[in-house]
């Protein structure tokens, strides 16, 4: 038997490489269960709320502004550790000097770190009696208990994400490319801005979204840190928790299923935008 | 414009790459640096550059100094053998970027950058494909696209190092009449680095061997191809064989017999004889010549190579025509070289 080539799309194409029914099966049924299964309750859960009930709670002021609160501040974090998580990738692929390894390493602390821990040693030093906090409240600058805290907890824990994706892209960066840049004239700021860095916006952007990510959902090391007032520096996973120490599940899963969407479609358009510059420059390809 | 390379020596740590070379290059002509790998063609190319500083001695740009000068304020154009394009600019504003960086006071307007890189992108043929990014191009294009980026800044000077060395043969043998096209055109002072000793013969107006950080000569391709000046020289230009011989009383003897082949007087002892494998002539008479049988023949283009054993262990190859070949005698082959030179042990 015979297939025709042209005969328009086909679910699976022709391959040397075996094992694709196998390996697309075992993908579903594995993403099924770890990711997909619990989404579905969740969407099942609050949509035993009716329409109604659901849009009043997931648009109640309270929420709306915990929402804000969670997307802004993990927003700003994400783009604080694109500048200096580039710089810092920057630092540790052009420069030699003792002690990289330990800073190398240092990067992945966050990663590590139990987020409570990370939570309650930024609350301390930052806290209007901290190491930090103190000299700023001499300056009238309130740092812990606001959302400017919230930016801080977010940017430690989103940092090892910019430096991790755009370290590798940085390592494989031609020395020949500048050196074009240095023989058409270009002095090193133009060689910085205007090769080097567009030639690392993909992975930069893979970085910010994953940190960026990262900040929505993070709760343990935000909430020592953040004073958790309500309309002020209340974080929307916060706000779920809350919900369900009072047992109002619906309400839970309403929030949760409104970031969930939120988070869905920005990741997504990230996405495209990803794969759009791949196939126009040619990376990762 | 004419480079003067004076007395340059440089050291790579406590490597030497190039020991005290100098160079003139004349202005608007089109110049190759051949040589092996480790010869140090690639370092002197990127010390006139200006991307190597030079350990010792000058390079000059005309009448002024560029030693002293940065690889921006040098003003020349270099092409890498992996192209160096900026993936993510488009084929146009690739050429445009060097005019584009210039400082506000010399840089042309807009329209003015734009007009000039579609002239360009006409002159290396790839007309219409302004908007392409690199990675849509093929190596040869791309390779072309660096050239016209090259030529953007009206450079002093052409550099391009082992430009085809990336690129297929069908491809390189094309690209190679296009450069030469290009270069009678624009009149850029050019100098390229190849270890293709066919694309530097074809393409060059002059051709400058180098061996182990030296020139070893500086010649028209006819020049360094007829009269080598040195055994390196003849062996790695064109395909050559060499012979120990004893000189004595004005004859050139190989294992005690004569040859018929003419030395100066006042030579005595042991030398090395090269020839060409197409310089010879086959002697079937008793005249004196070299005797030996055929270890085996092999097809090359239009001729036919004799590889011919001379005895204790000594080999060369011979090129003779098909019909030539077809009447030999394996068991017995006798031939005179008729151009040789002779260099000493």
């Amino acid at each position: 038997m015979t297939r025709s080539a042209s005969s328009g799309w086909q679910f699976r194409q022709p391959s040397v490489l075996p094992g694709f029914r196998w390996a697309l099966g075992y993908t579903l049924v594995w993403l099924t269960l770890i990711v997909l299964i619990p989404l579905a309750g969740l969407f099942f859960k609050s949509a035993a709320l009716g329409w109604h009930d659901f849009w009043s709670l997931a648009f109640e002021r309270r929420t709306l502004n915990a929402l804000w609160i969670s997307f802004g501040c993990a927003f700003i974090a994400a783009l604080a550790n694109v500048v200096f998580g580039t710089l810092l990738a920057w630092v540790l692929v052009r420069y030699q000097f003792p002690g990289k390894k330990i800073v190398d390493s240092m990067v992945d602390l966050p990663f590590a770190l139990p987020t409570a821990v990370a939570g309650i040693a930024l609350t301390t030093l930052y806290a209007p009696k901290g190491w930090i906090g103190a000299p700023l409240a001499l300056l009238g600058l309130k740092v812990a208990f606001t959302p400017v805290g919230i930016v801080i907890a977010l940017i430690f824990v989103g940092l090892p994400f910019v430096v991790r994706t755009v370290q590798p892209v940085m390592e494989e960066i031609d020395r020949e490319v500048e050196e074009a840049a240095a023989t058409l004239g270009a002095n090193r700021l133009q060689t910085v801005f205007r090769v080097l860095l567009p030639g690392l916006a993909p992975a930069v952007l893979t970085g910010f979204s994953l940190a960026f990510a990262r900040g929505v959902g993070e709760y343990g090391s935000v909430i020592f840190i953040a004073g958790n007032l309500p309309f002020k520096s209340e974080i929307a996973p916060l706000l779920i928790v809350i919900k369900l120490e009072e047992f109002n599940y619906p309400a839970a899963t309403a929030i949760a299923v409104v970031m969930l969407l939120i988070s869905f479609s920005m990741l997504f358009v990230i996405n495209l935008i990803q794969a759009w510059s791949r196939r126009r420059y040619g990376y990762g390809a | 414009m004419e480079v003067k390379v004076q007395n340059i020596r440089k050291e790579f740590g406590r490597f030497p790459a190039l020991h005290d070379v100098s160079l003139d290059i004349r202005s608007g002509e089109l110049i190759a640096l051949l040589g092996p790998s480790g010869s140090g063609k690639t370092t002197l190319l990127r010390l006139i550059a200006g991307l190597e500083t030079p350990t010792e001695g000058r390079i000059f740009f005309g009448e002024t100094d560029a030693s002293e000068k940065t690889v921006q304020e040098r003003n020349i154009g270099f092409v890498f053998q992996h192209y160096a394009l900026f993936r993510h600019m488009t084929v146009l504003d690739n050429i445009g970027f060097g005019l584009t960086v210039r400082p506000r006071a010399t840089r042309p307007p807009k329209a003015e950058i734009r007009r000039r890189a579609k002239e360009l992108l006409d002159l290396v043929q790839l007309t219409g494909m302004e908007g392409r990014y690199p990675t849509q191009l093929s190596g040869g294009q791309r390779q072309r696209v660096a050239l016209a980026r090259a030529m953007a800044v009206e450079p002093n000077v052409l550099l391009l190092d082992e430009p085809f060395g990336a690129l297929d043969a069908q491809v390189r043998k094309d690209l190679r009449k296009w450069l030469r096209e290009i270069h009678d055109r624009t009149g850029h002072t050019t100098v390229f680095v190849t270890h293709d000793q066919e694309e530097a013969l074809e393409l060059a107006d002059r051709v400058v061997v180098m061996s182990q950080g030296k020139i070893e000569q500086v010649g028209t391709p006819d020049e360094v191809y007829d009269s080598p000046n040195s055994p390196f020289v003849f062996g790695f230009i064109g395909e050559s064989n060499c012979l120990r011989v004893d000189v004595d009383g004005g004859e050139i003897r190989f294992q005690g017999k004569t040859l018929g082949m003419a030395a100066a007087e006042d030579k005595h002892g042991e030398a090395l004889l090269y020839f060409r494998p197409q310089d010879i002539v086959l002697v079937e008479d008793d005249t004196p010549h070299f005797e030996g049988q055929i270890a085996s023949t092999r097809r090359v283009a239009g001729t036919r190579h004799v590889e011919v054993a001379l005895g204790s262990g000594a080999h060369v190859e011979l090129e003779v025509t098909p019909e030539q070949a077809a009447r030999l005698d394996p068991k017995k082959i006798g031939f005179r070289p008729t151009r040789w030179k002779l260099f000493p042990v």
